[in-house]
């Protein structure tokens, strides 16, 4: 194979590589989400995207002409330029440009983002090694939300359970979070062991929780449904095995439902087993923090 | 002498401490660890290791010093030496930073969210609705110790006399060798030694009124910052002290000419980078 | 020692016999062949490790490894990487090169040179035995973020103080290489006037010393908040977990321009020689390195968009993020403006060169991606990271150091290598490294968090092809080193020049230079 052939085989091979997300569909691709801020990211990340191909294409462009043409073998002559003020001005101010075309839009998305004010909702989201409890502090419903049992028989070392089997390998829990549709729902975020990380790619949020301090988001989502995101935090042995499920529901929906949390038994029990659970994981892993003082 | 030519560099050859030292150094921390990790003969370990450091410096200094007596090294090694020194105080700042920011990351962010400023309001409000401590303190949770604030005075001010005065007497020495008046050069070590070690001892007496009062390294982050900071300028102050020690033996002993002196000269820098510190920490630590 | 002084009067011999001469040798050509000796045997353990990870990635569910050992895999391999392959390899150039290109007779403090090295294997034979401690290696990544990290069990101190030894040596190496640089240089050797790979190793050297001891702080206060109580990570105590992430990158995004500097060094160095034209740019490529080094320490919190920090935070290190693609920019276009009607041949170094500037720019558009704070809210720790920063350190870093090798090889040894080879070495690694680290980018878009064992199975193809990458990169590098060997061995003697492009002092030297280099310092005009 000549140079030229193999050079132009490496083109090939990378430009379609980078051309795959271009026929964006959602498993190779940011998903485009259900709230206006995470369209609002999505568009962000598109632009971003684009602006770096189009600077690939012009950069690597110019330097694979320079090297099909001026090559020795051809007869090229070197040209003896090294230096030009002019030019590496025009090569400092157009990257400026380009950054601020870029840098502008994403300040105004960040400062929708930050604004959690006139929420509709609170719920207080605590990391657990490796679980999370999701409270509403107003009606005092709490409870936890866990891998749910199929995923957790499988994923065991050689559990000899196909993944492919189980719906939503890893991405379901026994008790997701409900939230109620077009309602602006305030998240607090904290920790009770370690640093966890609740991520929602359809919403486009995520955050730490940190043990000790409480960090605050929001959400607004449009659409009901359920979504699935992970723990992004590394949080030791299961990290892999934390997932973060929301179900968002209709308003009328979600107030039945609460109600019902409230007054079920069910929910008595739960609330009288779960602390204890608490009482018991609180004290393994406080144990782990004094013995790790 | 013909190496000294000033187009000869120096390259000694057949260097064995280096070695020494690095086996000294694992066997010093990989004791340490072993300690920490329960096991007491560690300590054992860690003091061996700490014998093989010693042993390589006194093997590798000696060799420094004998080449340098001999007259082997001229004004170019002269300058490496001190460009290896000043780059040596840099990173030792630098590792100062690091505490220094510790401090003000506590003071300016950390406590501060934790009583509800900024971007801490739900973090007091739901978490520690009761701390309300500002400074010192040892933190919402109450952790161990007592958040006993070490003032200024008396003992800090008198040290950092003691430091400035050590500042003086060092510079006194540095006029009196270039000057080749040995009596006073010896006399000006003599004194800054003596202050140096005068240091360490009251700091010792400060630390056990710190304990007597109950605040330890374990009260929280005001404790955290103090001892970590004022522990390790401590450590800095002893070993500039043993330092400007073995230059003293050595001016004794007739070494060090007005036109060459590096190793004293490097041991008064460093005097004056631990002098610095501990105006840092006087201010930032003591008095505000 | 005696015997050792009575040698430095006669300054002409060669090395000392046998196995001793590495071990004791403070000449800077051993020294730096023993770096690089290291670096590449750490490549493969470290590379080892990360096949550990890729072939439990190979598909979902869990297949070979514990999920605490695949943690363990995963800090081990990046720590292993980052200090034992890239930070050593570049010393090793670092000591080769310097003193031949600025016309030195050696580096600046030999004795203390021999220390840096030794204490690598010291350090690193500390941090590997943690693999056979009860409790298992280290797994907190290689952040070591707390409280995690101070979940670890006996490992957890061997660690720490195996950073320290570790630091303690690169800042001895960086202090030697500044020394030398500012006090060595031939007569005539103005700052302006020296080789592209001697500034930006000048500028390396002064991070370095800048921010391994912060490292060195920040580990020490995770060692004490573990065993001695105090409270600097601890909200209860008033400390705060985020401190010591702020702390820790700091140190942290310095030190990925620390492995890239080098690397920008040796490509202005190789694309002048093979496209048969000066620098373009050489000021303004020395402006540029300083300004990265400037800007690297204000953009840290970049890795921590999502700990919940203040608006005006968040805004002032995308900003201050983003215009490091400003400098890097300048040394991209000079590289191209340099081959930009040269007359070019694509020996091996010139094939690594240009892999070199395509795929680092790759990971740095991925880089001014992540820098968008909004939108790193949805890249952070998932594999869009992953694909950004094994792109500016695999075909990045990575490269540079095998270009920079292929390039001085017959310069070292006196041989020329086997070009055939070298550029089959090339094209494979190229190819598989792309299908590597390429996939990940969609794998993290689509959702997969970083530092997991198993993943949804709607990630598993993209998976499956990275790991399939991974070997065949992997075994790629198995011809690497037979090309050294092979080269070390005999092969077509080289000139003294060895490229027909090739400027500079080294060059002037006969291949392989004699043991002392320039006993006489050469002037520059
Ligand atoms: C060699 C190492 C190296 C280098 C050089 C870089 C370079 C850059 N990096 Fe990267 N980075 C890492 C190693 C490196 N990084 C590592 C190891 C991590 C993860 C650590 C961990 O969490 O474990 C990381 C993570 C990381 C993050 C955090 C992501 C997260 O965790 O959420 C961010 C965010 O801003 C970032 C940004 C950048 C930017 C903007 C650059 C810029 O310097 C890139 C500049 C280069 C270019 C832009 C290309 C060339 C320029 C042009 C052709 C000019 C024209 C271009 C434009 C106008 C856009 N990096
Ligand atoms: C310079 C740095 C560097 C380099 C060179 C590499 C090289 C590679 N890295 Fe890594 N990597 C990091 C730095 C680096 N990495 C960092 C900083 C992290 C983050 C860690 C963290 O999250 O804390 C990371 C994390 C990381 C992950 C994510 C892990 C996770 O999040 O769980 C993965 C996964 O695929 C990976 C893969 C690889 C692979 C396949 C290579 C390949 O390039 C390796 C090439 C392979 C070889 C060279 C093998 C050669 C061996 C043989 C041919 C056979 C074996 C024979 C014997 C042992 C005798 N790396
Ligand atoms: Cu919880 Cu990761
Ligand atoms: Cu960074």
């Amino acid at each position: 194979m000549s140079i030229s052939k193999r050079f132009s085989a490496a083109v090939f091979v990378i430009a379609s590589l980078t051309s795959i997300p271009a026929l964006a569909d959602w498993a190779l691709n940011m998903p485009r989400g259900v709230t206006d801020i995470s369209h609002k990211v999505f568009d962000m990340h598109m632009l971003a995207f684009w602006i770096m191909c189009v600077v690939a294409v012009v950069v690597f462009g110019a330097m694979f002409i320079s090297i099909l043409n001026h090559r020795k073998s051809k007869g090229a002559k070197a040209a003896d330029f090294h230096e030009s003020v002019a030019v590496e001005v025009v090569w400092t101010i157009i990257p400026f440009i380009i950054l601020i075309v870029l840098a502008l839009p994403a300040a105004r998305t960040l400062i929708a983002q930050e604004d959690d004010s006139n929420a509709e909702l609170t719920v207080k989201i605590t990391g657990y090694q490796w679980k999370w409890q999701y409270e509403y502090p107003e009606s005092g419903v709490s409870f936890f939300s866990s891998l749910a049992e199929e995923s957790r028989n499988a994923r065991r070392l050689d559990s000899g359970i196909d993944p492919n089997t189980i719906e939503n390998y890893l991405l379901d829990v026994d008790k997701p979070l409900v939230i109620p549709v077009d309602t602006k729902v305030r998240l607090l975020l904290t920790a009770n062991d370690v640093i966890h990380s609740w991520w929602m790619p359809e919403f486009a949020i995520k955050k730490d929780a940190i043990p000790g301090f409480i960090n605050t988001m929001w959400t607004k989502v449009n659409e009901t449904g359920t979504y699935r995101g992970q723990c992004t935090e590394l949080c030791g042995r299961d990290h892999g095995f934390m997932p973060v499920v929301v179900k968002v529901v209709e308003k009328a929906e979600f107030n039945q439902w609460l109600a019902a949390q409230v007054e079920s038994q069910d929910v008595q029990k739960q609330l009288a087993e779960a602390p204890q659970d608490t009482v018991e994981d609180a004290e393994k892993a406080s144990a782990k923090v004094i013995a790790a003082n | 002498m013909a190496s000294t030519a000033d187009n000869h560099y120096f390259v000694p050859h057949g260097a064995y401490w280096p070695l020494v030292g690095s086996i000294g150094l694992a066997t010093t921390t990989g004791g340490l660890a072993v300690y920490l990790n329960g096991t007491s003969a560690g300590m054992t370990i860690m003091f061996a290791g700490v014998a093989i450091l010693i042993v390589m410096m006194f093997g590798w200094f000696g060799t420094v010093i004998k080449e340098s007596e001999r007259g082997q090294y001229s004004a170019w090694e002269d300058k490496s030496f001190r460009l290896g020194m000043s780059w040596f105080i840099f990173s030792e700042v630098m590792f100062f930073a690091a505490f220094f920011g510790a401090l003000f990351y506590a003071r300016f962010f950390s406590v501060p969210w934790l009583l509800g400023e900024g971007s801490g309001a739900s973090t007091h409000s739901v978490l520690w609705g009761t701390y309300s401590e500002i400074w010192p303190t040892n933190g919402p949770a109450d952790m161990g110790g007592s958040d006993f604030h070490m003032g200024w005075w008396p003992l800090p001010f008198i040290n950092t006399v003691i430091l400035l005065t050590s500042g003086l007497t060092v510079t006194i020495a540095h006029h009196a060798v270039i000057k080749n008046n040995r009596t006073r050069f010896i006399w000006g070590l003599a004194a800054t030694v003596a202050l140096g070690f005068f240091f360490v001892y009251l700091q010792a007496v400060e630390y056990q009124h710190a304990y007597h009062e109950g605040m330890t390294m374990k009260s929280g982050i005001y404790g955290s910052t103090f001892f970590m900071l004022t522990g390790f300028h401590g450590f800095h102050v002893t070993m500039g002290a043993i330092i400007l020690l073995v230059v003293l033996i050595r001016a004794i002993a007739g070494h060090f000419t007005p036109d060459r002196h590096f190793a004293f000269e490097a041991a008064a820098w460093y005097w004056h980078f631990v002098d610095v510190v501990w105006l840092g920490l006087f201010i930032f630590v003591y008095i505000l | 020692m005696n015997a050792a002084v009575a040698e430095t009067d006669h300054h002409d011999h060669g090395p000392a016999p046998g196995l001793m001469r590495w071990v004791t040798t403070t000449n800077h050509k051993d020294i730096g062949t023993l770096y690089l000796w290291f670096a590449l045997i750490m490549f493969f353990i470290g590379g080892a490790m990360a096949l550990v990870i890729r072939s439990e990635l190979f598909q979902p569910g869990l297949q070979i490894v514990d999920p605490q050992f695949f943690n363990s895999m995963t800090t081990m391999h990046a720590l292993v990487m980052i200090f034992g392959v890239v930070m050593p390899a570049f010393v090793g150039l670092a000591n080769w090169m310097l003193p031949m290109m600025v016309g030195a007779p050696d580096m600046a403090l030999p004795r203390m040179n021999n220390w840096s090295f030794w204490i690598l294997p010291f350090g690193f034979g500390m941090m590997l035995a943690t693999l056979f401690m009860p409790g298992g290696a280290p797994a907190s990544g290689w952040t070591l973020y707390p409280p995690l990290s101070l979940q670890g069990g006996m490992a957890f101190p061997f660690l720490i103080f195996s950073i320290h030894l570790l630091g303690i040596s690169s800042i001895m190496g960086a202090i030697n290489i500044v020394a030398t640089i500012q006090n060595l240089r031939a007569p005539g050797m103005t700052f302006m006037k020296m080789p592209l790979f001697v500034w930006t190793w000048f500028i390396t050297a002064y991070l370095l010393v800048a921010v391994m001891p912060v490292l060195a702080g920040a580990v020490t206060m995770l060692l004490t908040d573990k065993f001695f109580g105090t409270a600097f990570f601890t909200a209860g105590g008033g400390g705060d977990p985020v401190m010591y992430q702020h702390i820790f990158w700091f140190f942290g995004h310095p030190e990925v321009y620390i492995l890239i500097l080098p690397s920008f060094g040796v490509v202005s160095e190789i694309i002048p020689t093979f496209a048969r034209k000066r620098l373009f740019g050489y000021s303004s490529m020395v402006y540029a390195t300083a300004s990265i080094a400037f800007l690297s320490f204000i953009v840290w919190a970049h890795h921590m968009f999502t700990v919940g920090m203040p608006l005006s935070g968040a805004l002032f290190f995308m900003f201050a993020t983003m215009l490091i693609a400003i400098p890097t920019g300048v040394k991209v276009f000079n590289w191209v403006a340099t081959m930009w009607r040269g007359a070019m041949t694509f020996e091996t170094p010139m094939l690594f060169a240009i892999g070199f500037v395509v795929m680092f720019s790759i990971g740095g558009f991925s880089g001014v991606m992540l820098a968008l704070a909004p939108v790193d809210f949805q890249y952070h720790d998932t594999y869009f990271v992953v694909a950004h920063f094994h792109y500016v350190l695999v075909p990045g870093s990575i490269f540079a150091i095998m270009a920079a090798v292929y390039y001085w090889l017959p310069k070292w040894t006196g041989n020329m290598y086997d070009e055939k080879w070298g550029k089959i070495h090339f094209w494979v690694s190229t190819i598989f490294v792309n299908l590597l680290f390429f996939p990940m980018h969609f794998v993290g878009l689509a959702g997969m968090p970083r530092r997991i064992p198993d993943y949804a199975v709607q990630f598993a193809d993209f998976n499956a092809i990275a790991t399939i990458g991974a070997f065949g990169f992997g075994f790629a590098q198995l011809i690497f080193v037979y090309v050294v060997f092979k080269c070390l061995r005999g092969g077509e003697k080289a000139t003294d020049q060895v490229w027909e492009g090739a400027h500079g002092l080294e060059w002037t030297l006969s291949s392989p230079p004699p043991y002392h280099t320039f006993t006489d310092q050469p002037i520059i005009k």
